[in-house]
Order: structure tokens, then C-alpha cells, then sequence
């Protein structure tokens, strides 16, 4: 028997694991470099996605204390309020989320700058190169190649 | 075990130590990039973390009796405050990557001048503190949530300061760009793990999770928890299967980089992945001994003898020793897997000695790469002899890290042998010394190349500029130094064991 209310009662916990294995494979499937940080941000999009849905209290609203009109705060107890703190703390996270995928962005270009290509395909296939030149330079001094 | 604690009403500047730890370098990063001034960008990095490594010794010397530091954040107290929290574990890794980076910054401030364009240095020094403030703030903090963000700016800035040595060699840039997809990934998984915990308790607090998953015990959230964190922080810690970041990056990256890296950053990582095993999550939970036992065993014996394998067959100096990093991280996470009070002080004092032997071990590499242009052993042919300092520091850290009697590297080991018969672990035991075999192959092999062969006829290699040898025959010394006097490594590790395994105990205070 099917816990309907189980799997819909918790779609946004689904959808948080499919948008994370989605974005870990596009990490490791694609091999053009900025596909691959596109493969991230939705991994790490997944991650806000999870922290807000911490944050949900059923029935809560917006955790804003109701001002009057002399602007004193008047605090009701019969109001629910949802939890604020992993909103705060994905921030955080949406902000260092950022930055991670500018540096990766100006890696690349760095990247296309000395390979002139950004597909992993190549440059891995450039970068046997190189080693094998180091080896046939080097390699042979130690007896053999590494 | 009696927890003294430091009841925190911040009077004087000594009860602000444990911020000023972290603040002290976080200040000085943006102000280097204002400043704009090379000379000075080195004066202000240096005086940063000289003053971090004397507040860290200042703190170490409050902490070795056992008791803990609780210092509250804008006088917010905990749990809803941040909070640092030092006890003799975090006061000895604290000192460690202060000491590493203040040895390391005059090494850098010489060699950086061969191997990172002009422009960019005031940049280096920037980056270098800011690697530093998230090293340290990840080792200070008490919470949970904070560990992430410092983690996440050492990384960040990390990925840069590997990407410096695109200048000699454009592989520094696809590692930097391989290591910040992993970095990436490890430590967004620890924030998976994190949300889980905050899921399961509602704190994020390591004090107050620690009492909180002990009162409810284990459930499925929090074991899921447990593994998100322990993959994430393996991955940064460069277990054996999940170091695929490692050897390109220590490779390619400036050699001053790489000597800062070896030596503290693996480290911090592992000193998180003990705070979570021990202080937050407790042994006693049947998932936790069975990661150790079925994971952390298997994968550390793998790579002490794996990684040490590999190690053996590389061309290049540098490249064989991030393969022996990789082996050491092995010994440290064995020690934790025996879950003894000497196994544990077997992985610290490891961890504190394989930081200096390592540091050393870079600092000769890079010395000898300014005048041989690479650190390919054909090209380092007899440069022992040529500089016999040099040469002298690196026997030094290459015994240390054989673990000949009389350094630092054997008392580590010898404590770990004790730890594994301690357990009735005599195959173990046996292991250990089976792969020291493995490190005597390839430390001879770097002997051989700079003691045995002959120099080229026109090699004008000398002993590098003061401004290198000082830090490094400082290095060298503490390998021996620590090898006699086990009063300050051995004597903390054992205080930080007991505190970890008296576990969320040694972390509550009532």
C-alpha cells in the first residue's frame, strides 16, 4: 500500500534529492568544463532548496513581529511563525555559491587562454601529452617511467 | 572528567583571545589589498600571523590542564549565540597552522618572485591570510554552521592560491579548477549534513547537539547526517579513494603554497572530522564504530600502502610527497578507527608532526626548484651536495618521515604501534611497519638522487638566501626537537584524547 500523503506531503524533499543527483551527474557526466558548473550550481541550488524547507512551519507566516502605529512592536502569541534561521543560513550559502561559480568561471577562461579549448576530453588528452614529454624527458634518468 | 570552565565575561584583551585569533588575520587580508604596497603586504601578513601564533600558544598554555575556553560571540551567549570554544585539541591545531603559516610567509616573500607574475603578489599575501583566517576559524569555532563558512573561504581562497602557478606550468589551473569541483561538492555535502543535524535537534550549537542527539538518541536523520558530514569532510581531508584533487594540486601549485597546504589544511579537515566523530556524534552509536571499522580501517591501510606504492614509482619530488601525504592521512585515520585514548593521541600527535615533517620536505623541494628549474629528480642530480643546508633539512624530514628514532615522525608511529597492541591488533601493528618499508623506498630514492649522483659540471647551485634557510633549519630542527621532547605534542594529544573520548561530556558543561 502507497503512503500517498507521505509522498506528497513531502514533494519538496522529493524534489530536493532529484535536483541533487541531477546536478552530482552533470558534475561527472558532461565533459565541457562550464556545463559542469552549471552540473554545481544545481547541486548546490538542491541545498537551498532543502534549508527552506527546514524552515517551514505548518500555518506559519512571515517571521515579522506586527508593529502599531506608534511603531512599538505588539507581540500576539496566537501568531505562528516560521523559522527563520535557515533562511539566514542559506544565505549564506547562496553568497559563497556565488562565489565559487565566479572563480570556476574565471578559471575557465584562464583555461581557454592556455588550452584553447574547454572540453575535458581535450584537455585531458594535452595533459597526457605534457606528462608523457616530462617522462620521456625525465623518466628515463630514474630507470624507467613513472 | 572535571570540565573547568571559563566562565566568559570579556574584561581584558586576554579573555578576547580566542576571537582575536581569527580576527587578527581576517582584518589584515582586506587592508593588504588597500595598502597595494608589496613590502608592506609582506610586513602586515607577517606581524598577522606571528601575533595569531602567539595568541595560539597563549591559548595552549590555558588549555593543557583539561579545561576549555567558552568565548560568546557579541556577548551572545550559547546556544543561540556563536560560539569559539577552545580546549587542548583545537589550541594545538591552532598552533600548528599559525606556526606553518608564520615560518612559511618569508619562504614565500623569496620564492614567489620566481614563480608568480610581479602583479599578482600583493594578491598572494591577501589570499594567503585570508586561506589562514578560514583554517583557523574552522578549528575556533564551536558552531557548527560557522565551520561551513570557514571552511568555505580557506577553500576559496585556496583554489586561487593554486591557480598561482599557472605562471610555470598551465596544469595549476585544470588542478585548481578539479579541486574546487570536489572542494565544492565535499563541502556542500557537509551543509547537507548540517541541515539534517538542525533537522533532527533544532541547534546547530556543537555543545548543545551533542546533548541533544545523545538524549534522543540515534534515528535515521541523524545517521544521515553523520554520513553527509563524514563523506564531505573525507573528501577535504583526502581519505585515500576521495584524494583524486591532491597530487595536481600540491604539484602545480607555488611551492610556498604547497608547503602551507601540506601542512595545515588536510590537517584542519581532519581535526573536524574528530570534532564531529567525537565531540558532536558519540562512538557509542553502533553506526559510528561500524563507519570506523568497516570504512576508515580498509580505506587507511589502503592508503598507507597504495599511495606509498605510487609514491614510489614518481619522477618528480614533489609529486612523490603529496603521494606520501596521502599515505600519512592513512596513519592519522587509523589512529582515530582504534578508538583508544592512545590511538587518538596517536592520530594528533601524527597530524602535529606530519604537518612540520611535510612543511620541511616542501620548503627543501621548492629551495632546490629555484635553481634547478624543476622538481624532476633528473634535474636535482648531486644538489645535496651543493647545498648542504638544504640538503641537511631535507634528511632531516626525510627521516621524520620514515619515522627514524630521534624525530618526530617515529614518535607518531610509535605511539600508533602502541595504540593498535593496546587493541590486540598485532596484524595492524605489523602493517604499519610494513609500510614504513614502503616510505624507507622512496625517501632513499631522494636521497640517492641528492647525495649519489653527480651535480652537472655547471651547476652553480649554492644554499638558498637566508630569508628560505632560516625557516627551513627551523623547520628541520622542530622534526628533531619534537622527537625528544614529546612534553608539548605528545603531552596535548594525550589531554585532547581524553577530551574527545570523554565525548559531548567534555563539551557540556553544566
Amino acid at each position: 500500500m502507497i503512503n500517498w500523503d507521505f509522498i506528497v506531503g513531502h514533494l519538496n524533499y522529493w524534489l530536493f534529492i532529484i535536483l541533487m543527483m541531477t546536478g552530482l551527474y552533470i558534475v561527472v557526466a558532461r565533459g565541457n568544463l562550464v556545463k559542469k558548473i552549471v552540473g554545481l550550481n544545481i547541486f548546490q541550488t538542491s541545498v537551498f532548496m532543502f534549508y527552506i524547507s527546514i524552515g517551514k512551519v505548518t500555518g506559519g507566516t512571515a517571521p515579522i513581529y506586527p508593529v502599531n502605529r506608534q511603531g512599538d512592536i505588539e507581540y500576539d502569541p496566537t501568531i505562528i511563525y516560521s523559522n527563520p534561521l535557515p533562511h539566514v543560513l542559506i544565505l549564506t550559502a547562496i553568497v559563497v555559491g556565488i562565489a565559487t561559480t565566479s572563480l570556476a568561471l574565471a578559471l575557465i577562461i584562464r583555461i581557454r587562454e592556455e588550452y584553447d579549448t574547454i572540453e575535458e576530453e581535450d584537455i585531458l588528452r594535452i595533459e597526457r601529452e605534457m606528462s608523457a614529454q616530462d617522462n620521456k624527458e625525465h623518466g628515463s634518468a630514474m630507470g624507467g617511467r613513472a | 572528567m572535571s570540565v573547568v570552565e571559563t566562565q566568559h565575561a570579556a574584561k581584558t584583551l586576554m579573555d578576547h583571545l580566542p576571537v582575536l585569533q581569527v580576527v587578527i588575520p581576517l582584518i589584515s587580508a582586506p587592508l593588504i589589498v588597500l595598502l597595494g604596497n608589496r613590502k608592506l603586504a609582506f610586513a602586515i601578513a607577517f606581524a598577522a600571523s606571528a601575533t595569531a601564533f602567539i595568541i595560539a600558544s597563549l591559548l595552549l598554555a590555558q588549555v593543557t590542564d583539561g579545561s576549555v575556553i567558552s568565548y560568546h560571540i557579541g556577548g551572545w551567549a550559547p546556544p543561540l549565540g556563536i560560539e569559539y570554544r577552545i580546549d587542548a585539541l583545537s589550541a594545538l591545531v591552532l598552533m600548528l597552522i599559525s606556526g606553518i603559516a608564520t615560518v612559511v610567509l618569508p619562504y614565500a616573500y623569496t620564492s614567489i618572485k620566481f614563480e608568480i607574475p610581479k602583479r599578482h603578489h600583493t594578491l598572494f599575501y591577501a589570499l594567503y591570510m585570508l586561506c589562514l583566517t578560514g583554517l583557523l576559524g574552522m578549528v575556533a569555532t564551536g558552531d557548527a554552521f560557522n565551520v561551513f563558512v570557514f571552511l568555505e573561504i580557506s577553500s576559496l581562497s585556496t583554489y586561487v592560491l593554486v591557480a598561482m602557478g599557472a605562471k610555470k606550468d598551465a596544469r595549476a589551473l585544470t588542478a585548481a579548477y578539479d579541486y574546487l569541483i570536489m572542494g565544492t561538492i565535499g563541502a556542500t555535502f557537509f551543509v547537507i549534513g548540517l541541515g539534517l543535524l538542525y533537522m533532527a535537534t533544532g541547534t546547530l550549537n556543537m555543545a548543545d547537539l551533542a546533548g541533544r542527539i545523545a538524549d534522543q538518541g540515534a534515528n535515521r536523520t541523524v545517521q544521515a547526517a553523520f554520513t553527509f558530514i563524514v563523506v564531505g569532510m573525507s573528501l577535504k581531508a583526502a581519505m585515500y579513494p576521495l584524494h583524486h584533487w591532491l597530487p595536481n594540486a600540491y604539484t602545480y601549485a607555488p611551492s610556498a603554497v604547497t608547503t602551507f597546504l601540506a601542512a595545515t589544511a588536510t590537517k584542519a579537515a581532519i581535526y573536524v572530522l574528530l570534532r564531529f566523530m567525537f565531540s558532536v556524534f558519540n562512538p557509542a552509536f553502533h553506526f559510528e564504530d561500524w563507519t570506523l571499522y568497516l570504512i576508515f580501517i580498509p580505506f587507511a591501510l589502503l592508503a598507507m600502502f597504495a599511495a606509498s606504492f605510487v609514491a614510489v614509482f614518481q619522477t618528480n619530488l614533489k609529486r612523490m610527497l603529496a603521494f606520501s601525504s596521502i599515505a600519512q592521512i592513512g596513519y592519522m585515520l587509523l589512529g582515530i578507527a582504534m578508538l583508544n585514548a592512545t590511538g587518538l593521541s596517536a592520530s594528533i600527535v601524527y597530524l602535529v608532526n606530519h604537518g612540520i615533517t611535510k612543511a620541511t620536505l616542501f620548503m627543501g623541494t621548492g629551495a632546490m626548484v629555484m635553481y634547478s628549474g624543476s622538481a624532476f629528480f633528473d634535474n636535482l642530480n648531486g644538489l645535496g651536495r651543493k647545498m648542504p643546508l638544504t640538503g641537511a633539512a631535507m634528511v632531516a624530514g626525510g627521516l621524520s618521515l620514515i619515522g627514524v628514532p630521534g624525530t618526530a615522525g617515529f614518535i607518531s608511529k610509535w605511539v600508533l604501534v602502541q595504540a593498535a597492541f593496546e587493541n590486540g591488533w598485532w596484524i595492524i601493528a605489523v602493517l604499519i611497519m610494513l609500510s614504513s618499508l614502503l616510505a624507507v623506498i622512496y625517501v632513499w630514492r631522494m636521497f640517492e638522487v641528492l647525495y649519489l649522483t653527480a651535480p652537472d659540471e655547471d651547476c652553480t647551485a649554492t644554499d638558498p638566501p637566508l630569508p628560505i634557510l632560516i625557516p627551513m633549519l627551523i623547520l628541520a630542527g622542530a622534526c628533531i626537537w619534537f622527537g625528544f621532547d614529546t612534553e608539548l605534542t605528545l603531552g596535548s594529544a594525550r589531554v585532547a584524547a581524553d577530551g574527545l573520548l570523554a565525548g559531548s561530556a567534555g563539551l557540556i558543561v553544566e
